[in-house]
């Protein structure tokens, strides 16, 4: 029972965690992108319809990661080329994605799916609870956790992380030195419009093999909500993650036994400890201010 | 370095026009001129910041194109930055790194830093968080910086505006011996004594052409201002006249408020009394509680309501717009932004400060636009404001003339009491000149006038008594005549602290 239960909680967090992730990128370089959601449900619609298309998952996969960059290229040059509002673009990127994905996937309701192979480690999976938890998955949740460390890794300990962190620090100064603000953070950008489409193929791929229209429900705030409730920091991703990702199941499991909590209090979970954890960051913001990237969501024009 | 014909163009405006500089190997040259004289722009073309529209840069006899910093770098061009280029939120050493084309190592960067600042006197921790140091030190951080880079020419644009004196004065050993090791400095500055002090030679620009070059150690600072002008500055007269001192205006009863964030500073204690007729002069070196005193003094924060008299009337909680209405008039240090909303006429401003007094701006909560109008052009008339056009947006003005306007704004008032932060900061000879006559005026007809200021010069012109804060302790206001540059130097450098402490 417990087992199955963790199982889902994985399913549950991984695109989650795929999309905070790219979106804790974009934000360490100063970028705020609100547009997750909507890149996410264009990952999950185009990764549905060319699996089913081609009948390869990998290929799915593939058109996924692409649409997001492709969402996440409109984005950049909107908000970095012609340095329209963040905030406002971002939103319009949401609610374009949710509206256009509709359109492409009209043709693929009620259309069975592809579920992504399990890939068993050997070995590995042999440990009794553990092996077949973690070791029995499919390739998107393996690959989660080594987006997680090779972004902590690239952030703290390369030189490439040490200028992104810096142009989100303070990009007058990243430019006085030299560097190219605007290059680094679409980089950026594009990287997380990557993520989220991954993320995005996962729920159509692997979560719930099928294509639902509007099927990202929100997971592209809680994704948001996450980079903050991981105050930038890259490895508390993952607690947040399955944290989000349990109080999701949870919900699940509470109303399949009739429990007498209300759902809507339970998916409001993920939203409240948000808050909650912006209230304790305020009250230590000696630490919060060094993680938090002080140019986040300020436009850059450079003075040529 | 040898710069030939420069020429630079924003829109319609020449920033710079066709300016000549020559620096030579182990000199320390000045660039001196008026706010908007063109120096910034000139520098950040020497730095690969800004590309020039016209001619060409020599370096070391050969003809070259900067076009990013990192270029200028390997040339060996280095630049210490008004305002800080630094990460606060990373540590020392990674913001050395991230200007040094091949940094290796952290932690042999480290080493390399530590010794390289004990060397020249300006020691460094690596690891430290840049937010967590004060000004001086994230200035050594700059200069460490340039020094790792083995520079041949190192560009400082206004270095002591942050410093205490005697943190300038090994500053300037720094620059000396640099000198004597062959290394060519281009140090910008508005403190003339200092350019006289350290800079063997001296380029003056004016509205964007070189006007003059000299040796300003044959010049005075009186001389060397009248070329930056271009006209002779009137000097400020204190009126012979010692201040007719009335009653107590302004009371700080031990004022203590703790830091609102972690790089702000608490005040402790802070305790004064302020006449009317009188200029008291608080000095400092920023960051050390002048803001918060002065938001706590005009009533942006409140604090307990004790702890603040104006008039004999305890308002330390009371509004902006009460303490307005007791006659009491604030300008705060930016003056874009804060003094002034960048966006809107410089009528629309008028209202902004003076919709409550006596000047029957507002009524039943509507404005008198006319009215704002005829006041902005008064303060146009008596304060020398120069716009293009008549009631421009208030960011169209350069920093001298809005400053003009926003002291002028208040000054218009008469009022009791006027606290100004920064009256001066970035206002070129002619227009400080102006300011500090009026706050002079002010105080002689009766008014009680704070001014926080880190210019020594201004200071010694015109207080009638100078106080220091330093960490958010405030020394005793002591008469002007008996104070001296060191004495204040010292008090500066933490002495205001354990007299508070003791006090």
């Amino acid at each position: 029972m417990f087992e199955a239960v963790l199982l889902t909680v994985i399913t549950a967090a991984t695109p989650l965690l795929i999309a905070a992730i790219g979106e804790l990128v974009v934000e360490r370089s100063g970028v705020l992108n609100l547009g997750v959601e909507g890149m996410m449900i264009m990952g999950a619609v185009m990764g549905f319809a060319v699996a089913n298309l081609t009948g390869s998952g990998a290929l799915g996969i593939f058109a996924a990661i692409l649409a997001g960059v492709a969402m996440s290229a409109l984005f950049g040059f909107l908000v970095l080329n012609l340095v329209a509002n963040q905030v406002a673009t971002g939103l319009a990127l949401t609610i374009l994605g949710i509206g256009f994905s509709g359109l492409i996937g009209e043709a693929f309701i009620g259309v069975p799916g592809l579920k992504l192979p399990q890939i068993v480690i050997p070995g590995l999976s042999d440990i009794p609870f553990f092996g077949p938890v973690f070791f029995r998955q499919d390739a998107i949740v393996y690959i989660s956790f080594a987006l997680v460390a090779a972004v902590a890794y690239t952030l703290f300990k390369t030189r490439v992380g040490l200028i992104l962190r810096a142009v989100g620090d303070n990009h007058g100064s990243a430019h006085a030195l030299g560097y190219s603000v605007i290059r680094i953070r679409f980089m950026a950008v594009l990287f997380g419009g990557a993520c989220s489409g991954l993320a995005g193929a996962y729920l159509s791929l692997a979560y719930t093999p099928q294509w639902v229209e509007n099927m990202t429900a929100g997971r592209g705030w809680i994704a948001l909500a996450l980079v903050v409730f991981s105050s930038w920091l890259p490895l508390r991703v993952i607690v947040g993650a399955y944290l989000f990702g349990a109080v999701n199941v949870l919900n699940l499991h509470a109303q399949a036994m009739e429990m007498d909590i209300p759902s809507q209090f339970l998916s409001s979970l993920p939203y409240l400890a948000t808050i909650l954890v912006l209230v304790l960051i305020s009250a230590n913001r000696r630490l919060t201010l060094v993680n938090t990237p002080a140019c986040l969501g300020k436009s850059f024009v450079p003075d040529r | 370095m040898d710069a030939r014909a420069l020429t630079k163009r924003f829109g319609d405006i020449l920033a710079n026009d066709r300016v000549d500089l020559v620096i030579n190997k182990g000199e320390i040259h000045a660039l001196l001129g008026e706010n908007g004289a063109g120096k910034s722009t000139l520098v950040k073309m020497f730095y690969g910041s800004l590309e020039p529209d016209g001619g060409e840069i020599l370096w070391q006899g050969n003809r070259v194109k900067i076009d990013n910093p990192a270029t200028a770098r390997e040339l060996g061009i280095g630049m210490v930055f008004q305002h800080f280029s630094l990460f606060e939120a990373l540590t020392v050493v990674e913001n050395i790194a991230l200007a040094l084309p091949n940094p290796g190592r952290m932690a042999d960067l480290a080493k390399r830093i530590e010794a390289v600042s004990k060397d020249y006197g300006l020691p460094l921790t690596p690891t430290d968080v840049v937010a967590d140091l004060p000004v001086g030190i994230r200035q050594r951080i700059e200069i460490v910086r340039c020094l790792l880079q083995e520079p041949r020419l190192i560009i400082m644009d206004e270095p002591t505006s942050v410093l205490t004196p005697q943190e300038a004065d090994r500053l300037f050993l720094t620059l000396q011996r640099l000198a004597k090791e062959g290394c060519a400095v281009l140090y910008i500055s508005h403190r003339l004594e200092e350019v006289k002090r350290i800079c063997h030679h001296a380029t003056i620009l004016r509205h964007g052409q070189v006007v003059r070059e000299c040796d300003p150690t044959k010049e005075t600072p009186a001389s060397l201002a009248s070329m930056m002008v271009g006209a002779d500055v009137a000097a400020v007269s204190a009126s012979e006249k010692k201040a007719n001192l009335g009653g107590v205006r302004l009371g700080l009863k031990n004022l203590s408020a703790p830091a609102a964030t972690p790089f702000a500073t608490a005040l402790n204690k802070i305790s004064l009394d302020l006449r009317a007729g009188e200029v008291v002069a608080i000095a400092g070196v920023a960051g050390n509680g002048q803001g918060e005193l002065f938001d706590a003094i005009s009533g942006e924060r409140p604090v307990r309501s004790f702890m603040i008299e104006i008039d004999g009337t305890a308002c330390g909680t009371k509004s902006i717009t009460w303490r307005r209405r007791q006659n009491a008039a604030f300008v705060p240090e930016e003056r874009l932004g804060h003094g002034a909303v960048p966006g809107m006429l410089l009528s629309q401003n008028v209202v902004l400060t003076r919709h409550a007094t006596s000047d029957g701006l507002s009524w039943g909560g509507l404005v008198s636009l006319p009215k704002a109008v005829s006041i902005q052009e008064r303060i146009k008339r008596d304060f020398d404001v120069r716009m293009s056009h008549d009631n421009p947006e208030a960011r169209s003005l350069s920093g001298g003339n809005l400053q003009k306007f926003v002291v002028g704004r208040e000054l218009d008032r008469k009022p009791g009491l006027l606290v100004v932060d920064q009256p001066t900061w970035g206002v070129d000879a002619g227009a400080a000149a102006l300011i500090r006559q009026a706050l002079i005026d002010l105080a002689r007809s009766g008014s009680a006038v704070l001014a926080i200021s880190q210019d020594l010069d201004e200071i010694f012109e015109i207080a009638d008594r100078i106080a220091v804060i330093s960490r958010g302790y405030l020394s005793e206001a002591e008469p002007a005549e008996k104070m001296t540059r060191e004495r204040v130097g010292l008090l500066m450098a933490g002495g205001a602290e354990t007299q508070g402490d003791v006090a």
